[in-house]
């Protein structure tokens, strides 16, 4: 049974420019009913038709919980990706009709803490910004540390600054304004859960350091999804399909498959949740292995694959699809 | 037309019984003649009308007296009801999913008024009219998980989702095949399944948590578990065993058709939107052996089941006592025909 996502019917409401990257884009039901509750931390799948081309991205929801008349996603163009965020600040005006998943949540609150610490990098503030909305609504007790490169850049630090006040800290790169981790980690009460979304470099620092610090591994939360990186074009038989593909040098290989017309179970699309894992019949080549999901010995192995976001450099690749 | 509430006792004088109408429309779980564990599992949709799958959460001729046994269990025993501190929210989401889903299979006996957190609800049946606010437990008389289970069939078992794995964090169990909720509170999913014979060489839990914790919103999945029962009892608990426990060397010929239950569970799962937990209905289902051998095939395939039954599964379903009993009972209504596939009557 395919773990895939109910799909929603959607119409952009509204497009707002939130700085020199990011851009924000609100959706509401076409039919003009609720949207499904969520939890802070979810994302959505947005399909992005481009022409012959499907691109599906996943989003952090950034709006409150409470407020279902509509979605906000803020997506931060990347002018050297694959071209899904170019795609939704260049073709995606108000009243475009759009097709996303259900929320999804992968980077979950963990309702028993005393205390919720959140440290965001860039755009990673995006699931913050529900939680803290959920928090707040709650009672809950929370606090966050949010670094961006200049106060211009720092989307949503003024929102943050005047609906939280001193629970919000602010870190600027370019005034060399640094998180002073260890000291934070180490002076925090019993019960603290420690939450952190941002550049890989960030939350591997984080979680070394949290490690080094004596946290239990189940009290340190982060969402790390890979965007899939584009790479030389490579060929993949799909044994199970009896079909030959080419995955474009733009081209996720879960998108390639996809466009074959066979369909993977897929949640995350950012080599996190496990979906769409893949196994390899033979191959004569490298992986390039882009996912957070298998191990370093499945790595190793080359008998399995993360389709959403890793990719093959080589002479053959036979998949069990 | 609404349903007809029966007037019925699930203790003492043991008053319950099925109307015709609902003995054709019971779960029978038996696929084909003989029973083995497997992942079961399908997804939650709607079924044919007239089946107990008609709505989502289903509500039956029992309801009434269900929850008069329930209240009975509570006033002896309050923790068969029990929530973690941090469980609340999931409770307010428990709350929402079952008033919408009653209301909407049975808009005559449950109506649902929203006017953003300012909520009224009606059930007609218990004679309720409550007017509350949704996240404010100080306007219910219980918490929201006790509030709506003492008004919804079947017990409840909220699941926190950390760490990879579900966690028994909150619950109401009043109507359970010999397990405690008290004993289980906290535990983990491996935890809560350790006494399972079978299942985890066959790797079957390993499997079912993956499947779980992916379960995505909108997308509920069930599966049919089943043991047997003597006497039409719903509270089989650890706690009360002196009580049912020694009903089971009370079998003879003379009395299986009145005392001996098959006992279902339509077990769903939902992830819930708030808390991102999962809630886990187990609906119980009685049917006793003089009604269920009224559809021909249901007695002819259960006499193969329970006959061919391997010998760790009776055990851990209890029936080792009467089961040869039962199964000469059985084999009096087997003239040995094939039976037709699926579940269903002929």
């Amino acid at each position: 049974m395919s773990a895939g996502t109910t799909k929603l019917d959607v119409v952009v409401s509204d497009v707002v420019p939130v700085n020199d990257l990011v851009t924000r884009f609100h959706f509401r039901r076409r039919d003009g009913e609720l949207l499904p509750t969520f939890s802070g931390g979810a994302h959505v799948v947005v399909e992005m038709r481009d022409g012959e081309r499907t691109r599906l991205n996943p989003y952090s929801l950034m709006g409150s919980p409470l407020d279902t008349r509509e979605y906000t996603i803020s997506v931060r163009r990347d002018d050297v990706g694959r071209g899904g965020s170019l795609f939704m600040h260049r073709s995606v005006k108000p009243g475009l009709e759009m097709v996303i998943s259900y929320p999804v949540n992968l980077f979950s609150l963990d309702l028993r803490a005393k205390k919720h610490l959140m440290l965001a990098g860039g755009i990673g503030i995006t699931p913050f910004m529900a939680q803290t909305a959920q928090l707040a609504g709650e009672g809950g007790n929370f606090e966050l540390h949010y670094t961006c490169r200049t106060a211009s850049l720092g989307t949503y630090a003024d929102v943050l600054r005047e609906r939280y006040g001193r629970r919000v800290r602010l870190y600027h790169d370019d005034r060399e304004e640094r998180i002073e981790l260890d000291r934070m980690l180490s002076s925090q009460p019993l019960g603290t859960h420690l939450y952190v979304c941002g550049p890989a470099g960030m939350i591997n620092w984080v979680r070394d350091r949290a490690a080094a610090l004596g946290w239990p591994p189940e009290t340190v939360h982060y969402e790390h999804f890979a965007a899939p990186q584009p790479g030389l074009p490579f060929d993949v038989t799909l044994a199970v399909s009896g079909k030959t593909i080419r995955v474009g040098e733009q081209q996720s290989l879960l998108e390639a498959i996809e466009a074959a017309g066979v369909d993977p179970p897929y949640l995350c699309r950012g080599g996190v949740c496990g979906q769409c894992e893949t196994n390899v019949i033979s191959c004569d080549g490298k992986f390039i292995h882009n996912d957070h999901w298998l191990s370093e010995e499945d790595h190793r192995s080359g008998r399995k694959i993360m389709p959403c976001v890793s990719r093959f450099e080589g002479r053959s690749l036979v998949l069990e699809r | 037309m609404g349903i007809t509430f029966r007037k019925e006792t699930f203790r003492d004088d043991f008053t319950f019984r099925n109307s015709p109408e609902h003995i054709r429309r019971f779960p029978f779980p038996f696929h084909e003649d003989s029973y083995m564990y497997a992942v079961n599992i399908e997804p939650h949709v709607v079924g044919p009308k007239g089946s107990v799958l008609e709505n989502l959460i289903d509500v039956d001729e029992h309801y009434v007296a269900e929850m008069q046994d329930r209240a009975l269990v509570l006033a002896e025993d309050p923790l068969r009801c029990q929530s973690l501190p941090h469980m609340t929210l999931a409770g307010w989401d428990l709350l929402e999913l079952l008033m919408e889903q009653q209301a909407l299979g049975y808009p005559e006996h449950f109506t649902l008024t929203r006017d953003g957190d300012r909520w009224r609800w009606i059930n007609r049946p218990l004679g309720i009219d409550d007017t509350f606010t949704f996240g404010d437990t100080s306007t219910l008389p219980y918490g929201p998980m006790e509030y709506i289970t003492r008004q919804s069939q079947g017990d409840f078992c909220i699941l926190d989702q950390r760490d990879g794995n579900l966690w028994m964090d909150a619950g109401m169990v009043t109507t359970q095949a010999d397990w405690s909720l008290d004993f289980d509170i906290g535990m983990n999913f491996f935890e809560w399944h350790a006494p399972v014979p079978l299942a985890h060489e066959k790797g079957i839990f390993v499997r079912a948590l993956k499947f779980l914790t992916n379960i995505q919103q909108g997308k509920p999945a069930r599966r049919l578990n089943w043991t047997m029962t003597i006497n039409p009892r719903l509270d089989t608990s650890p706690e009360n065993y002196h009580k049912w426990g020694p009903d089971r060397t009370t079998v003879t010929p003379e009395n299986v058709g009145d005392k001996v239950h098959l006992r279902v569970e339509l077990q769903s799962f939902w992830r819930l939107p708030r808390s991102n937990g999962i809630v886990f209905p187990i609906r119980c289902y009685l049917i006793k052996m003089d009604e269920l051998v009224t559809q021909p095939k249901w007695a002819r395939r259960l006499h193969r089941v329970i006959r061919d039954l391997p010998e760790e599964l009776a055990n851990y379903k209890g029936l080792t006592r009467y089961r040869s009993t039962l199964v000469e009972w059985l084999s009096k209504l087997d003239d040995g025909s094939p039976t037709s596939p699926g579940f269903g009557p002929d």
